[in-house]
C-alpha cells in the first residue's frame, strides 16, 4: 500500500496518514464486567486477514474507516464512520 | 578461540559433522513439541534436553531455522533497562550469553562494543539519568554521560544533529554488545539435536487440539502429532497460533526494517541509538553499517519493506554523521514483531493446560534469547514459572499489573 484513499480528499501517499487501530465494539462501561473491560482495552486481533481500521488523514483532520487485510495489506474500501455503520457496531 | 577452527583450517577436508540431522518424519507422539526454531525455541529445546534431561520434544518450523526475528535482528544486547523487573532479566541473558561460545564450541563473535543511548530533550535527559539509577542500583554498569564524552568516544559524530535536535547528554551502558544472530540458533538447535531432540524444518503448525482446556495434540502439514505440552515460541506470528487454542492476547505485529550499507573502514566500535531521531548504528566486524530505527507505522503481518523507511531513516543517520552521504545502502529487510501495550514479554502457562507462551518480543528478543530459553524450559518442566518472569505473566493485563518498560523504549532494543 503506497497510496490511500481519504473518502473527502480522493488518492493520497499513504504517508499522510495516521493509523488508529482496529475499530471496535465498547462494552457499556457500567455494566460490563471487570474481564470483559479489561479484555476491550488490551486485547486485540492481532492475526492477519480482513479488518476494519480506523485511519486519519493528518492534513485535513478527517478520521475514517479502511477495510485492509493486516496480511496482504490491500485495501478494499474507505469511507465515514457513518449511521449504517454505527448501527452494525453497536447493536451486533 | 575455539579450537575447531584452527583444525578446521589445518584439515584438507571438511572436518565437520553437519549441525543438524534431517530426522525422516514426524513420530506419533511426543512429550513435548515446540513451534518456531528460532533462537528462543531452539534454546528452550536446549535447556530442556540438557537440564531437564526432557529430550522426547519435536521443535516444528514452517520456514527454515532462524527464519524468523533471530535471522532478522540487528543484533543488540544489553541489560540497561528501566524497570527492575526488566534489568534482572536482560542481565540474566547477558550472563548466560557469555558462556554459549565455549558451551557450543562455536564462535558466537559475541563482541562488546559498549551501547550509548542518546538524548535531545530535557525529558530524555530525565529517562537517561533514571535509568542509570535503576541500573547501577541493580549492579549493571550503567551512567549518565555528557556530550563531550559522546564525542570523545566516537569523533566523527555531529553533536548539533544539523542543529535541529543536538545531543545534550546520553546514558552510557559498557556492557552493551552485539552477537552473530545466526549462530546463537544454531549453537543451541545443535545442542539440542545432540542431545535427541527432533527439529522438523518444513513443518507448518496448522492447528491445536484442546480437550477440555487440555492440550492433546497438534496438527501439522506433515501429519498429526499427539502431544500434552505445547510451547509457543512464534514471536510475530504468536497471534494465529494463539487463536488456535482460543486465547486472547494484547499482541498486535507490526513490520521492524533493518539495513546494511557497503562495508566502510571501521570508525565506529560503540553502539549508537538514538530514540528521538528513531536510529541506531553500529558497525559490523565487515566493517558494513548495520542500521534500524521504529516499527513502522501500521500493523501488518507482512516482511516487506519500503522506500519510506530507506529515506527516513538515511535523513536521520545524516543528522548524527553527515560524512555517510555519499555511501550507499546494499540491502533493506523487515521481520515482524510482536508488540505488548507495555513493551515487556508475555511467557508461562496460559489458561490452556500445557499450552505455554513465549512472546511479546517485538523489537527486542534477540538479547533475551539465553533467558527465555532456560525459564520456559523450566516451565514446561515444571509446570510453573520461575521467579525471574513472574511479572511478564499474561494475565497482568487482567489483573492490572503491567510493567513499565514502555517508557524507555522508543527505540527499543
Ligand atoms: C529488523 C529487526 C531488528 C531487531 N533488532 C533487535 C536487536 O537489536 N536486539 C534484540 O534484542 N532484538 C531485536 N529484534 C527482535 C528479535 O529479532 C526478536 O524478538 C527475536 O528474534 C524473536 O525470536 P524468536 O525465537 O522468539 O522468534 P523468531 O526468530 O521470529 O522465530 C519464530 C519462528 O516460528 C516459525 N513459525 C511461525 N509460525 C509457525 C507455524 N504455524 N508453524 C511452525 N513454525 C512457525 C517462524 O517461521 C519462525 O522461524 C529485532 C527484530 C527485527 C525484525
Amino acid at each position: 500500500m503506497k497510496i490511500l484513499n481519504c473518502p473527502i480528499n480522493g488518492p493520497r501517499p499513504v504517508q499522510e496518514f495516521v493509523f488508529g487501530g482496529e475499530l471496535r465494539e465498547m462494552p457499556d462501561p457500567d455494566a460490563a464486567t471487570d474481564a470483559e473491560w479489561t479484555d476491550y482495552v488490551y486485547n486485540r486481533n492481532g492475526s492477519p486477514g480482513p479488518r476494519r481500521e480506523w485511519w486519519y488523514h493528518l492534513a485535513s483532520g478527517t478520521w475514517f474507516i479502511a477495510e485492509r487485510d493486516t496480511g496482504t495489506n490491500d485495501v478494499k474500501k474507505t469511507y465515514l464512520y457513518g449511521d449504517e455503520i454505527r448501527d452494525e457496531v453497536e447493536h451486533g | 578461540m575455539p579450537y575447531r577452527l584452527i583444525k578446521y583450517g589445518l584439515s584438507s577436508k571438511h572436518p565437520d559433522k553437519r549441525m543438524f540431522r534431517e530426522p525422516s518424519g514426524l513420530k506419533e507422539s511426543y512429550e513435548a513439541v515446540i513451534i518456531g526454531a528460532g533462537g528462543h525455541g531452539l534454546a528452550a529445546a536446549y535447556y530442556l534436553a540438557r537440564d531437564y534431561g526432557i529430550t522426547d520434544v519435536a521443535v516444528l518450523e514452517k520456514g527454515y531455522i532462524g527464519a524468523g526475528g533471530t535471522g532478522r535482528n540487528t543484533a543488540i544486547i544489553r541489560s540497561n533497562y528501566l524497570t527492575p523487573e526488566g534489568v534482572r532479566f536482560y542481565d540474566e541473558s547477558i550472563r548466560l550469553f557469555k558462556d554459549l561460545s565455549n558451551d557450543f564450541d562455536l564462535n558466537l563473535f559475541y563482541s562488546e562494543r559498549g551501547h550509548f543511548t542518546l538524548a535531545h530533550s530535557d525529558s530524555s535527559i530525565r529517562t537517561m539519568r533514571w535509568r542509570a539509577e535503576v541500573n547501577k542500583h541493580m549492579g549493571v554498569d550503567s551512567e549518565y554521560v555528557e556530550p563531550e564524552d559522546v564525542k570523545a568516544a566516537c569523533p566523527p559524530i555531529d553533536l548539533t544533529c544539523g542543529g535541529d535536535a543536538p545531543i545534550m547528554g546520553a546514558l552510557y551502558h559498557p556492557p552493551g554488545a552485539i552477537a552473530r544472530h545466526d549462530a546463537v540458533a544454531w549453537g543451541y538447535g545443535a545442542g539440542a539435536d545432540e542431545r535427541g531432540v527432533e527439529i522438523h524444518q518444513g513443518t507448518e503448525v496448522t492447528g491445536i487440539d484442546v480437550k477440555s482446556d487440555r492440550v492433546v495434540g497438534v496438527r501439522t502439514n506433515k501429519g498429526y502429532v499427539k502431544t500434552e505440552k505445547v510451547l509457543s515460541a512464534v514471536a510475530g506470528w504468536t497471534p494465529s497460533i494463539a487463536d488456535m487454542v482460543g486465547l486472547r492476547t494484547p499482541l498486535t505485529v507490526r513490520p521492524l526494517q533493518a539495513c546494511v550499507t557497503e562495508p566502510l573502514k571501521p570508525f565506529l566500535d560503540k553502539i549508537m541509538v538514538s530514540g528521538s531521531l528513531h536510529v541506531y548504528v553500529s558497525q559490523s566486524s565487515r566493517g558494513e553499517l548495520v542500521m534500524g530505527g521504529s516499527t513502522d507505522p501500521y500493523e501488518l503481518n507482512s516482511m516487506r519493506s519500503t522506500l519510506e523507511f530507506a529515506e527516513g531513516l538515511s535523513g536521520h543517520m545524516l543528522d548524527l554523521f553527515p560524512f555517510l552521504s555519499n555511501v550507499k545502502i546494499l540491502r533493506v529487510w523487515a521481520g515482524l514483531c510482536d508488540m505488548t501495550p507495555d513493551f515487556a514479554p508475555i511467557m508461562g502457562r496460559t489458561p490452556v493446560d500445557g499450552f505455554y507462551i513465549d512472546a511479546g518480543w517485538g523489537t527486542w528478543g534477540f538479547k533475551a534469547t539465553p533467558v527465555s530459553g532456560k525459564t520456559m524450559a523450566q516451565t514446561v518442566a515444571t509446570d510453573k514459572e520461575p521467579e525471574l518472569i513472574d511479572a511478564f505473566r499474561l494475565s497482568r493485563f487482567e489483573d492490572l499489573e503491567l510493567t513499565g518498560e514502555k517508557g524507555a523504549a522508543s527505540v527499543g532494543h
